[in-house]
């Protein structure tokens, strides 16, 4: 009577069976840091060794990787001292998976998680960021955690977890054309809150799970987080499978939940009668649909991150935007070099650029309002980002309409807010 | 325990208001304390006095999971929030890094305390009197693990 999640934190705690509200000490099987949290970590070991603490090995360093994405290209002096910190660390401790800003593969740290198979099903998978939770889509737990929590794990190999409930939320049949998982997870979002998950697990299932693809999964997951989720997870089929394949991973012990698995609460929902959706500043939960913002002027659109720059979202935009111009500023930064790449083979880039877009590199860059684009006093954005918090992606007084690539690429298109099924 | 209270009367308080994107690149804890609720209050860091409680709504320290922002008001001498919930990093985060008390209130104590308040925190009785109005409130124990953890100093100090 254990769901996925239990089952997976039964294991990973030795144990044979957990329930909600236990607090359990869990083996880790991985461990992600980037450039805010990798330093974050070295400040937490810097202040242990102050303290009389010897640190001079880590748990286990091939279980411990590295990604560069929040202020690469290095955005001034200080972020440039950031990544020659984490370089000297993960030299120190022998980690050899690092992924540097401008060598081989690069990106986003949640989506190089899925593009690389850094985490696989069954696994137990903390990181220094709060959306963490992307990765929970290929079947792990998969959960955020600050420095001080990443260090413990990086030395001990284990972390505290209460036991989460599980919410369970089930779509009923394939999403409409132009309504994309977007467009779920923030009308979910808008129902149940910021908090409306808090603690909790999100689980998503149903035929219309099953349906969707791998990386539109990843957006559900990824915004589980939005809802204050610890985790959010999707149970293995043969398209995790097949996508894991792809990237040359084909050992792992996928867990599944019983039969009768115990959830908190179930919601349903009928994919038919769902529609583009937007949050509005200055939350995530602040969602109407697409259509009642028709009159929101935009300054600019940005096509980014680890919610909104996967592969089919680019192929989403390029299908907007195809044989079209925009009427402002727009960025389109691939969340992944490896996605970038893939964008170019297939012709998206170049649909881009006809279009008059620029195109940048793999970075967190501006949904986290750290460079690359970040907006003035006044300015209004409509965003594939997750957060629309003031000043979130530059200015306290500039905001941010949440929407899909979809919606984004049509309100490029117009200049203002328009459900794609609107464009002409 | 004693402090005087900065009362924030609304929910969702998140990290981004906290502690700012653009400072994430900063570890230096005094830096950090410079900015703390620089996002939602300009003035935090003039007003702010070594002891300092802060009491605010539903789902405080939500989105990111920067420690950065319980460091920053740590560093500022925040020694604990009173909110009427946390969210889930920045509740753990304030816990395992020994930064502050984060103090589950209800919602009579949260209507009742004014900014300006002068509380004692006595966590042994589960207990908060407000100096200023002559009240006592209840609040909610922590739990055992959480409890263990803060007697030990951080996650670090502390012996499964």
């Amino acid at each position: 009577m254990l769901n996925i999640t239990e089952k997976i934190l039964a294991r990973a705690s030795g144990k044979s069976k957990v329930s909600p509200g236990d607090v359990v000490f869990v083996n880790v099987d991985k461990v992600m840091v980037h450039d805010v949290s990798g330093p974050g970590v070295i400040a937490v070991f810097e202040k242990l060794r102050k303290s009389g603490m010897k640190i001079e090995k880590l748990w286990d360093p091939d279980k411990v990787w590295v990604a560069e994405d929040h202020f690469v290209p290095a955005a001034d002096k200080i972020s440039a001292q950031n990544v020659v910190l984490l370089t000297n660390f993960t030299k120190q401790f022998g980690i050899t998976k690092h992924f540097k800003y401008g060598m081989g593969q690069y990106g986003i740290c949640h989506t190089l998680s899925h593009e690389e198979a850094m985490v696989l099903p069954g696994e137990v998978y903390v990181g220094g960021d709060s959306h963490t939770n992307t990765t929970g889509a290929l079947g792990a737990f998969a959960a955020g955690l600050g420095h001080t929590d990443v260090a413990y794990v990086m030395l001990n190999g284990k972390i505290w977890f209460k036991i989460p409930e599980t919410l369970y939320f089930k779509l009923n049949g394939k999403l409409p054309d132009y309504v994309m998982a977007k467009d779920f997870i923030l009308k979910i979002i808008g129902d149940i809150g910021t908090d409306g998950a808090a603690y909790n697990t999100m689980q998503f299932g149903g035929t219309g799970i099953s349906e969707m693809s791998v990386e539109e999964r990843l957006t559900l997951t990824n915004m589980s987080t939005e809802a204050g989720a610890k985790s959010g997870i999707i149970e293995p089929d043969q398209k995790l499978r097949d996508y894991l394949a792809d990237r040359g991973a084909t050992k792992y012990n996928e867990v599944h939940g019983d039969a009768d698995a115990q959830y908190k609460k179930v919601y349903e929902y009928e994919a038919s009668e769902l529609e583009p959706i937007v949050a509005k500043p200055f939350s995530p939960e602040n969602t109407v649909v697409a259509r009642e913002l028709s009159s929101i002027d935009l300054d600019k659109a940005y096509i980014g991150s680890c919610t909104g720059a996967k592969l089919e979202d680019l192929r989403a935009v390029a299908k907007i935007l195809k044989g079209r111009t925009v009427k402002i500023r727009t960025e389109i930064l691939p969340a992944a070099i490896s996605i970038f790449r893939k964008a170019m083979d297939e012709g998206l880039l170049k649909i881009f650029m006809d279009a008059g877009v620029v195109v940048g590199p793999p970075t967190c860059g501006a949904c986290c309002g750290a460079h690359m684009g970040v907006l003035a006093k006044d300015e209004v954005c409509i965003s594939t980002t997750n957060r629309n918090f003031p000043g979130r992606m530059g200015h306290i007084e500039s905001k941010t309409y949440l929407a899909s690539p979809l919606v984004t690429a049509a309100s490029a298109v117009t200049g203002k807010i328009t459900d794609p099924r609107d464009l002409k | 325990m004693k402090g005087s209270v900065i009362k924030y009367e609304q929910d969702n308080i998140d990290t981004d208001v906290i502690l700012p994107g653009p400072y994430l690149k900063i570890h230096d804890y005094d830096e950090l304390a410079k900015h703390a609720m620089e996002g939602l209050d300009k003035d935090f860091h003039k007003k702010v006095k070594p002891g300092d409680f802060i009491v605010t709504g539903r789902n405080f320290g939500c989105g990111s999971s920067r420690e950065h922002a319980p460091i920053a008001l740590s560093s500022s001498g925040i020694k604990a929030v009173l909110a009427l919930s946390f969210a889930r990093i920045f509740y753990r985060n304030a816990v395992d890094g020994a930064f502050l008390l984060p103090i589950e209130i209800d919602e009579n104590a949260y209507k009742d305390i004014s900014d300006g308040d002068s509380l004692e925190i006595e966590t042994a009785k589960n207990e908060i009197k407000n100096l200023t109005k002559n009240k006592t409130y209840k609040i909610k124990p922590f739990p055992d693990l959480i409890g263990k953890i803060i007697a030990a100093g951080g996650l670090f100090n502390y012996k499964p």
